[in-house]
């Protein structure tokens, strides 16, 4: 049994590496990589060095190359040129496999655990040999311990949260004897307090002689738990320097090539709201497995306003805003909304486009339950022609695959789609609707430009007059964007004051 | 400019498959040593080499191959994976033989009652899956197996009974009346009208695949059930069970159309595993309705030259069965190579996709 994390060896690092005893042990390094795919230079001649014991802030916006390089230190992308180095050792690293037997660990984006599986078996996943439900299980608690992580062995993957299942992919790495991990936008799906226990540990983690390589847009993670930070923009190193010497400006101007922007331009008021839009009342709604998850909720939304809703994972916020966008049927309690309601829901892969589909495909999506007759395909792509240029979409052309976008284009489109007043079934029908709009941590890994983007759309849609419900779990977005904010706590809703700590409280339900 | 490049490569696409297809079988004759020579002559003879063999052979079977393709293509596109056209096919060629053989005296009324027997009984037969899926959660994969069998011993039992012909020596149906039967088209050997209603419907298909909101659902549910929900607004259960049922009903089709234009009368081996080759057919066809006209032709001259080169050449006609089965390996392996080219050609920040 082992203690911590302290102590291990590689079975692949002889003991006499001179590198060890020479210089401090260089956890990680990746020289002069290069990667092109097809027109796109992603990777230029980029290096990169991880000390033992210390957190890497790897920043950068969407596109960078941040997340290809780490697909090339995890062997999922095989570079054009360039090395890479473990604890001082040269490898060629082929696959996932060759990146964990040499003791790395990668935590994605996008979760790689099967979700109807328990968090023993995913564990177990990868392994050699017979399965033993002791030995899975005592994995399990060993790797909980060491961690601190509450792992229930038996729970299955599907039924725990965001965060939950985050901390399974660190364990199943942890389980593989990982000492260097790779965490990609770690805190993106993570509420404040989560993201806040999750990079303490990992600066523990770090201090217990790990390495960490810390993917994030986050400048604030990266400049108060990071020992070095290195920045890339358009496959190129921009900055490289330890977490002290540089400042939030810096990083900032570095990251997008300019001065920095102020990312929250405080609240304008906007006109007084008008109608109502959204009424809920008593409204009681069930997830999934049939567990009452919201409990007798009471709301109205004005035309014209932003409602924020600000709840810790799992709260019943989910299925608020989904009750509200007329996407799951409630228990109890009645709905009025207006007739067309755009919904952005926060896992956009599985719940908003279709990846291999074009993007008028996608656009046409939308409402596509109610469409009869024949698809005005001529008039759906001029309707994406123009979101691509009002939302400021970058991509070659309406018939590339929603797959072919980065995460911010992609999102941008989805937000037009759901934004766009003319969207429906009948374009150009001349009346003036009420738009309700339901919005699910709408900046979700998105970049700071991006992000900045999509904040002014969700704003002038409101000055259009939009009632616009928004969940975040960030909750400085909530606090920036709302005109009113509304907390769920525990299945339940209320409504608090404008007020950081004030909703801080309330979500925790003191 | 760009149409013209892209027929050129449809074009060189064709003649790949159909040169790839003859030297795999040049390859399996020569391993099993046969006389290489004859057997083509014998599969050219059979399936193109005449008119008659272009007619009677290879656009006869075609028309079974065109209905149960576009039958797959409906349920594949919804996501549905529909392995029971072949059950569904001899539910209505019984059903059809059924109302054919009950009131020979009507001609064409029958005519069309029986076709229309056939449409309803492979729907209804594809129905039983598509509840099982939707209320129960079973595997239509499995269940459409399973139901393939009972439809093959239903019509077993069938023309051993209740539709045995009256001297009870053999174990199929009454012959059909003529004025019940489907006409053959005029210095077309046995071609029948079948024909026109397999490209009919195939053209319709591949209309409302590419211009109606419900081809646009079909293919949403299917790539995406999640998506289709959240974002579309779309009843996943309904249209995937309108996609399952209709899948059937065209199946049903082509059993009744083999019956009133091609067996006239019921038989135990009414269909050569047509429900099965058709899954070959419309995954060749990227499951598009339209281009399985043309898959379906050339599985049709693949059928009827096997039959020609077991008499002619001695070859077992379960080599070309193996030639089709690797046909649609090929097929399968583009595609993944495909996708796998489009997903690696993106730069950052997409991760791993989810795996649901």
């Amino acid at each position: 049994m082992r203690s911590g994390f302290r102590g291990r060896s590689s079975p692949h690092r002889p003991a006499s590496d001179p590198a060890r005893v020479t210089a401090p042990p260089l956890a990680l390094a990746l020289d002069g990589i290069s990667k092109r795919f097809e027109a796109v230079n992603a990777l230029h001649e980029v290096s990169l060095r991880v000390e033992a014991g210390t957190v890497h802030a790897l920043l950068g916006e969407n596109g960078a190359g941040k997340t290809t390089l780490m697909h090339v230190a995890f062997g999922m992308v095989s570079p054009d040129a360039g090395l890479v180095h473990v604890h001082g050792r040269r490898v060629e690293l082929r696959s996932p496999a060759d990146a964990i037997a040499n003791g790395l660990g990668m935590v994605h984006q996008h979760f790689s655990l099967v979700p109807t599986m328990t968090v023993a078996e995913n564990l177990a996943l990868g392994g050699h040999g017979l399965l033993r439900a002791h030995t899975m299980t005592d994995t399990v608690r060993r790797i909980a311990d060491q961690t601190g992580f509450a792992l229930e062995p038996r729970a299955l993957v599907e039924d725990l949260a965001v965060g939950a299942q985050q901390r399974v992919e660190i364990a199943k790495a942890l389980a593989r004897d990982a000492q260097i991990l790779i965490l990609d936008e770690p805190t993106a799906v993570l509420t404040p307090a989560e993201a806040d226990d999750l990079l303490h540990w990992i600066r523990d983690f770090a201090d217990a002689g790990n390495a960490v390589v810390l993917i994030t847009h986050k400048l604030n993670e990266a400049m108060a738990f990071a020992d070095h930070v290195t920045v890339l923009r358009q496959g190129h190193v921009v900055h490289d320097a330890p977490a002290a010497q540089a400042s939030a400006s810096e990083l900032t101007s570095a990251m997008i090539g300019r001065n920095a922007q102020t990312r929250h331009p405080p609240t304008s008021p906007g006109a007084p709201p008008g109608e109502t839009a959204f009424v809920a009342r008593n409204v009681s709604v069930r997830d999934e497995q049939g567990v009452m998850r919201l409990h007798d909720a009471s709301l109205v939304v004005r035309e014209g306003e932003i409602l924020g809703v600000a709840g810790v994972e799992a709260s019943g916020q989910r299925e608020l805003l989904r009750a509200l966008a007329g996407r799951v049927q409630v228990a109890t309690g009645t709905v009025t909304r207006p007739t067309r309601v755009g919904f952005v829901p926060e896992d956009r892969h599985r719940d908003a486009v279709l990846l291999d589909r074009s993007l008028t495909e996608n656009v046409a999506l939308r409402e596509a339950g109610r469409r009869r007759g024949r698809m005005p395909w001529l008039a759906l792509r001029e309707r994406t022609e123009r979101l691509m240029r009002e939302f400021d979409v970058r991509a070659p052309a309406t018939d590339a695959p929603m797959r072919s976008l980065s995460g911010g284009n992609q999102q941008k489109l989805v937000l037009g789609r759901e934004i766009d007043p003319e969207s429906g079934i009948a374009p150009a029908t001349g009346s003036p609707e009420p738009v309700g709009l339901v919005v699910e941590s709408p900046t979700r890994g998105l970049d700071v430009l991006a992000t900045a983007e999509v904040h002014a759309r969700l704003r002038a849609a409101r000055d259009a007059g939009a009632a616009i419900v928004l969940y975040s779990s960030d909750l400085d977005e909530v606090l920036s964007l709302a005109n009113r904010i509304l907390v769920v706590h525990a299945g339940t809703v209320r409504e608090v004051s404008m007020d950081r700590d004030a909703v801080g409280r309330a979500m925790i339900g003191a | 400019m760009l149409r013209d490049s892209r027929a050129l490569r449809v074009l060189i696409v064709a003649i790949g498959t159909i040169a790839a297809l003859t030297s795999a079988i040049a390859l399996l004759l020569l391993v099993g040593g046969y006389d290489v020579v004859r057997a083509l002559d014998a599969l050219w003879t059979g399936s193109v080499g005449s008119w008659y063999a272009v007619t009677s052979a290879t656009l006869v079977r075609a028309i079974p191959l065109m209905l149960t393709g576009c039958a797959v293509a409906v349920a594949f596109r919804a996501g549905v994976f529909n392995i029971g056209a072949e059950g569904q096919l001899l539910a209505g060629g019984a059903a059809a033989a059924a109302i054919a053989l009950a009131f020979p005296d009507t001609g064409r009324v029958t005519l069309l009652a029986a076709l229309l027997a056939g449409i309803l009984a492979g729907g209804a037969w594809a129905g039983i899956a598509a509840l099982l899926r939707e209320r129960f959660g079973v595997q239509e994969v499995i269940s459409t197996i399973m139901l393939n069998f009972i439809a093959l011993y239903g019509v077993s039992l069938l023309v051993r009974g209740m539709l045995q012909e009256p001297t009870h020596a053999y174990p199929q149906s009454s012959t059909i009346a003529e004025a019940v039967r489907l006409t053959r088209l005029p210095g077309a050997g046995r071609l029948h009208t079948g024909i026109l209603i397999a490209l009919a419907i195939a053209l319709l298909m591949g209309w409302l695949f590419r211009n109606s909101a419900a081809g646009f659902r079909l293919m949403a549910v299917g790539e995406s059930p999640a998506a289709a929900m959240s974002a579309g607004m779309i009843d996943v259960h309904r249209t995937r069970t309108m996609a399952f049922v209709t899948s059937g009903a065209l199946a049903g089709l082509a059993g009744a159309i083999e019956v009133l234009g091609v067996t006239y009368a019921l038989y135990e081996d009414l269909s050569p595993g047509y429900g099965y080759t058709a899954i070959a057919v419309a995954l060749l066809a990227g499951l598009d309705p339209w281009r399985v006209m043309f898959t379906s032709l050339l599985f049709g001259a693949l059928e009827a030259g096997a039959g020609a080169m077991q008499r002619d050449a001695g070859v077992p006609s379960t080599l070309v069965a193996m030639i089709e089965a690797l046909l649609i390996l090929g097929v399968v392996a583009a595609q993944a190579v495909r996708r796998r080219r489009t997903t690696h050609a993106h730069v950052d920040d997409a991760g791993l996709e989810p795996t649901t």
